[in-house]
């Protein structure tokens, strides 16, 4: 779910190399990948999500040799059932997924933290505080304490590295998944690494262990006091790490933080003594003691909620923290440098910047040829109620095609859409829009519950055959696989039949009358009506790139119908029409959909003369 | 400048390789032995959104993001996003500024006005609020030398003499990153930003070739009003006008007088443009559009 695009890897060949030379400039996200490689990870999966989707990318790219089992799994359930599957049959194994992917993960992994594992277990949780391209911005260090497993911090690269090589080890010794919990400043920075040598671990091999693994009620309740007994040997541990160090400087004030705010702190405060957490649950209380003791005052910088904070403070301490820095949006130097100011740390520094007015704002569009454009703009002409769900489509929501009225949580659009058609209170056809990677992923229960109950409503998948918000990652229905292999495919009219869809039609949605009369027919029909749009992403996985239309001045009567698709690539010209801007479009984008001259009444748009696919 | 270490900001939009060429300058950087650490957000930026990338090089590295203020050095492959970074340049930080410019659809809403929210390219204005502007057409020149595709490198080639790094150190990173097909094309075109000068006239020049285009962000205003026949409207039973109007400002009412039980009504007056398509498609003569409100 949601937006990145694969980083330009500075060394491709260094990357994979079984032991580089020298250092290497690596994104977080790639240093993860890195240290799981010479930790010896034998099975990966996780599930695409900005900003996590690079772990699982160049872990396949740095492996040419194919000595992981890596893929993208169905959702992030899937994903760390395949993992933890993994870790009891005796393989190193590593799930990555964005912080609301561990939402929906959440149900194995409380449970996980039970059963412990026998091979190392690690779990990635790319958090992106800000909200970047995400629903929400929840801070995932809390799953740490809720499960009870010991969570490490990476504030860089080279710690992304590193963590990761230390927690398969945490794991194993503690019998108990780690999570790493990064965020989106330390996933998709840059930093030099220093990396080791890649390993290639032994598989322990399965052992029958019920009364482990089997989490029955007689099972389960000894295995939490087993967990409670192992968090109490980590708490122990923990003081004695190295990933934690006091950095004594001035002892007037002394600050405690973990993540990149460590290294906000040290930009900006550079003569504060701090407690540097790198495994920050369980918390190193005697380290947090032994900083208050030789401080006059102690501060807690960290992103999002007071998770350091409040236990500190539990410990008796006098603690400041949220009251100087925000609880909401991500931090950056200024605002660690505000939050000093305020707490009286450092006095305050006359504003350098400058500016020259106003400037545009640039929110994200949908790209030129979009296939989700036509049916949205056929959802507002028959005036639906639109639930919507999370992918690029969701930019619907927005202008020019202002076409859809809710978007909350992977899967969701169906729900709320049986939701919205039980309430009575929807003005016009109910219809839960969805793209085909999200309906794999949590769509299937639904949409099952919607026909089980018999809900008349309409259910739009908008099959793009890719995950493409966050770059083009593949999925059931794609046909291949994460590393490029042919696989099975979903059939999408099938499933939805076979789930109990009354109908389904097919439709390509760069036919606007096509799309639009499926869609009246769909929503005019009984039960709930599936109406699947087939044409292909435009960006990704192949760049599609068809005749390039443009604009005939002398047609173009400036009537702005086209200007109400938001395609990028058509803006306004220099010519005007009996007061009006007329338009143009940029050819070097135009791939060519056609949808333009379809809406256009005077045929002002046309094939570029002359061209030909080779140039 | 910058012997001790600087903070590089790299802005354009998605799609214009802003990532790419500050993946080149931060291993320049690292080729030229400094601790590096650049961070960019590409998440919904891909969608046509804003592209900054923070890059920073020292002895020893903290933060990955540039603070408000203290970036010693802006290189903006688009004029609007340039405006949009002014606030990190340092007081007196050179400002690396493309004279192209990426017009996205939310800048052409006023359709009454014909006025685009793209701001004017004001070199005047911004020589005088920044002082150190290098400005060019990078496009321009990347065309000239036969690779429109290689107009960031012009721009890396304007960065380059600000930087302490070696020749061999920007040369290496160019060359491993750019398509390999592409490396003579990218080396010219990083020649040829390196190779230019920006003396006052020079700069005189971009700005009036700059002003020559401002006519763009100018709107004219006109207003029309529609006359509706309610008598001879169908209605619902045809509602043609209200689907083709671009402004979606037509709806039926149910409560009209016309043939059928409805007729079709105006919900905002002052949004007609005058485009007449509902005028010409009615089949049966129901509106009229009269030039001036």
């Amino acid at each position: 779910m949601n937006a990145s695009k694969p980083s330009a890897s500075p060394d491709p060949a260094a990357l994979g190399s079984p032991a580089p030379s020298r250092p290497i400039l690596l994104s977080g996200n790639e240093a993860i990948a890195r240290g799981a490689r010479e930790a010896g990870v034998r099975v990966a999966a996780g599930y695409p999500g900005t900003p996590s989707t690079e772990i699982l990318e160049s872990l396949v790219r740095m492996d040419p040799g194919r000595q992981v089992y890596v893929e993208w799994s169905t959702n992030e359930k899937v994903g760390l059932d395949v993992a933890l599957g993994a870790a009891m049959g005796g393989a190193r194994a590593l799930c990555a997924m964005k912080h609301v992917g561990l939402n929906v993960a959440a149900d194995t992994f409380m449970t996980a933290a039970y059963t412990g594992v026998r091979a190392g277990l690690v779990v990635v949780s790319a958090d992106d505080p800000g909200i970047h391209s995400s629903q929400n911005e929840q801070d995932n260090r809390v799953f740490a304490r809720f499960a009870g497993v010991p969570m490490l911090e990476p504030a860089d690269s080279q710690e992304a590295r590193d963590f990761t090589v230390e927690a398969f080890q945490l794991s194993e010794r503690f019998d108990v998944p780690v999570l790493i919990r990064t965020t989106t400043r330390v996933s998709h920075a840059r930093g030099v690494v220093a990396p080791g040598t890649i390993q290639v671990a032994p598989v322990l091999g399965f052992e029958r262990a019920p009364a482990k693994f089997v989490m029955l009620p007689a099972h389960a309740r000894p295995r939490h006091r087993a967990l409670l007994q192992r968090l109490e040997a980590m708490e122990h541990e923990v003081e004695l790490s190295p990933l934690n160090r006091i950095e004594w400087r001035e002892r007037a004030v002394g600050v405690v933080t973990s993540g990149i705010a460590y290294h906000y702190v040290r930009e900006v405060f550079p003569e504060a003594s701090v407690l540097k957490l790198g495994w920050s649950h369980p918390l190193p209380r005697e380290l947090v003691r032994e900083l208050a003791a030789g401080v006059g005052r102690l501060l807690v910088v960290e992103e999002l909620e007071p998770f350091l904070e409040e236990q500190v403070r539990a410990l008796g301490l006098a603690v400041e923290g949220k009251t100087h820095f925000s609880r909401a949006g991500e931090l950056a130097p200024e605002s660690v440098r505000r939050g000093f100011e305020r707490a009286g740390c450092l006095t305050a520094t006359e504003s350098a910047s400058r500016s020259l007015g106003q400037t545009l704002t640039r929110p994200p569009v949908m790209c030129p040829g979009c296939p989700h454009v036509a049916p949205f703009l056929a959802l507002r002409a028959l005036g639906a109620v639109v639930a919507g769900d999370i992918g690029c489509y969701t930019l619907a929501a927005t202008e020019p095609l202002t076409a859809m009225d809710s978007t909350v949580a992977m899967g969701s659009s169906i729900g709320m859409a049986i939701g919205l058609a039980r309430s009575g209170g929807a003005p016009g056809p109910v219809v839960a829009a969805i793209g085909d990677s999200t309906f794999l992923h949590a769509g299937l229960p639904a949409l099952a519950d919607a026909a089980y109950n018999g809900t008349r409503m309409t259910v739009l998948i908008l099959d793009n055959a890719t995950t493409a918000m966050t770059g083009g990652q593949a999925h059931p229905a794609a046909g291949v696989t994460i590393r490029g292999d042919a696989a099975s495919v979903v059939d999408l009219p099938e499933l939805c039949r076979v789930l109990g869809a009354s109908s389904v039609r097919v439709v390509d949605p760069y036919d606007m009358a096509a799309t639009h009369l499926a869609l009246e027919q769909a929503a005019a029909a009984p039960g709930v009506s599936v109406v699947i749009t087939n044409r292909p992403c435009v960006e990704a996985p192949v760049k599609v790139r068809d005749h390039p239309f443009h604009v005939v001045a002398e047609r173009c009567t400036a009537c702005q119908a086209c200007m109400n698709l938001g395609c990028p690539s058509i803006t306004w010209s220099e010519g005007w029409h009996e007061g009006r801007r007329k338009v143009q479009i940029d050819i070097p984008t135009c791939t060519g959909c056609t949808v333009c001259a379809q809406v256009c009444p005077t045929e002002a748009m046309v094939p570029v003369p002359g061209w030909s696919r080779k140039r | 400048m910058m012997q001790d270490g600087g903070s590089i900001l790299l802005i354009g939009v998605g799609g214009q390789g802003v990532v790419l060429a500050s993946a080149i300058v931060a291993d320049a950087a690292l080729r030229a032995g400094w601790d590096v650490k650049q961070s960019e957000v590409h998440g919904m930026s891909q969608r046509g959104g804003v592209v900054s990338s923070h890059l920073r090089f020292g002895r020893r590295v903290h933060s990955p993001l540039i603070e408000a203020g203290q970036a010693d050095a802006v290189v903006a492959v688009e004029w609007n996003e340039g405006l949009r970074a002014l606030p990190y340049l340092r007081r007196g930080g050179p400002l690396v500024i493309n004279l192209q410019r990426t017009v996205p659809p939310g800048a052409c809403r006023d359709r009454l006005g014909g006025a685009t929210t793209y701001p004017a390219l004001a070199l005047d204005a911004l020589l005088s609020e920044v002082g150190d502007v290098r400005a060019c057409d990078a496009m321009e020149i990347a065309s000239r030398i036969g690779s429109p595709k290689a107009q960031n490198s012009v721009l890396l080639g304007v960065l380059a003499p600000l930087l302490p790094f070696p020749d061999e150190a920007w040369r290496g990173s160019l060359d491993d990153h750019v398509p390999r097909a592409t490396v003579a094309a990218n080396e010219k075109a990083f020649a040829a930003g390196r190779a230019l000068g920006f003396p006052a006239e020079t700069l005189a020049q971009a700005a009036r070739a700059a002003a020559a285009t401002n006519g763009y962000a100018q709107g004219r205003g006109r207003a029309a009003r529609l006359e509706i026949t309610e008598a001879w409207c169908k209605g619902r039973a045809c509602e043609i006008c209200v689907r083709v109007c671009p402004e979606r400002i037509l709806a039926i009412d149910s409560a009209g007088g016309g043939r059928g039980a409805d007729t079709v009504r105006v919900l905002r007056d002052d949004a007609c443009t005058g485009c007449r398509l509902c005028e010409l498609l009615c089949p049966d003569f129901a509106i009229a559009v009269h030039e001036g409100a």
